[in-house]
């Protein structure tokens, strides 16, 4: 019963906190709107959301959320030398990645984390979902990349959208 | 003090885009053009949205967070709009310093090869700057 009127109680609880910063006011009305809102978007995009997201181990995803935003950092810095350096110093390649992950969602934050971080940018996903396409600004040892990918944040999405039964 | 940090911000976010608009102009294929906007623009607008929260948050007007959001939606929207810009330009197969991938080729089949080269011909020129301002 309460699935059926709660479908997603996540999106629910980040629609009321999209909504309290899109306002930019805290007040009790507006925080009654914006459950009012989370209650009834659920309902009414449920279509595009057939499976219910479940994260196994929420606190994991803070800490990879510290180390995506750290890599980032440095993402921005490495890309901005090696554009100020001129193409010389780029050796651009398309790098295979083998998926493990098999969730939808796991997937697609692969993909976003892959195209935010140094020098790589996620270009293409085959048909079956078992392997991301990776272009890469420098690439030296298009393995050594691979395994990089799947080590630094394959593994870790693994341990938090899909842990081993 | 606060004004000193605001203009700091400010200052490295505006070299951080410029630098990411830098290698729209001169980085050698569609591909590596993709490099500089979805990352040195992400730490130069994230260093400017930091600097408003700074200076809205100290202005007097209560602590200002819209900028969290505006960070949120860009981090979720950057990544994709590149995405789906490099899928389209491997499947019209846009030219490339880096040798095309086998997989994508068998995935296109047969009806590939009838738009390859159809495609070729404009790889860098204007349909890789039509579609960068959309995206």
């Amino acid at each position: 019963m309460l699935r059926h009127w709660l479908p997603h109680p996540l999106l629910t609880l980040t629609l009321v906190l999209v909504w309290l910063l899109l306002v930019n006011s805290f007040t009790l009305a507006q925080a009654l709107l914006g459950l009012f809102l989370g209650w009834i978007i659920p309902l009414f995009t449920l279509r595009f959301w057939p499976d219910r997201v479940r994260i196994a181990r929420p606190w994991w995803l803070v800490f990879f959320l510290v180390k995506v935003l750290w890599d980032i950092l440095v993402a921005n810095l490495a890309v901005a030398l090696l554009i100020l350096g001129g193409q010389r110093y780029t050796r651009p390649a398309f790098v295979p990645v083998p998926l493990e992950l098999r969730t939808e969602l796991a997937i697609s934050i692969l993909a976003n984390t892959v195209s935010l971080t140094p020098g790589t940018v996620s270009a293409w996903l085959s048909p079956d979902r078992r392997t991301l396409l990776v272009h890469g600004l420098r690439v030296r040892d298009p393995d050594a990349l691979a395994r990089e990918i799947k080590g630094r944040y394959e593994r870790p999405l693994r341990d938090i959208f899909e842990p081993p039964c | 003090m606060q004004e000193i940090a605001v203009s700091a911000l400010i200052v490295i976010g505006a070299a951080f885009t410029f630098i990411g608009s830098l290698g729209l102009a001169r980085l050698g294929d569609f591909y590596s053009r993709l490099h500089g906007p979805t990352k040195a623009t992400t730490l130069g607008v994230g260093s400017l949205l930091i600097a408003s929260v700074i200076y809205f948050s100290t202005s007097g007007s209560g602590v200002s967070l819209h900028e969290v959001l505006v960070t949120l939606f860009l981090f979720i929207t950057a990544p994709v709009s590149a995405h789906l810009l490099a899928k389209v330009a491997l499947h019209l197969g846009v030219r490339s310093i880096a040798p095309p991938p086998p997989q994508v080729q068998s995935a296109r089949g047969a009806e590939g090869a009838a738009t390859d080269q159809r495609s070729a011909p404009r790889g860098s020129g204007s349909g890789a700057s039509t579609t960068r301002a959309t995206g």
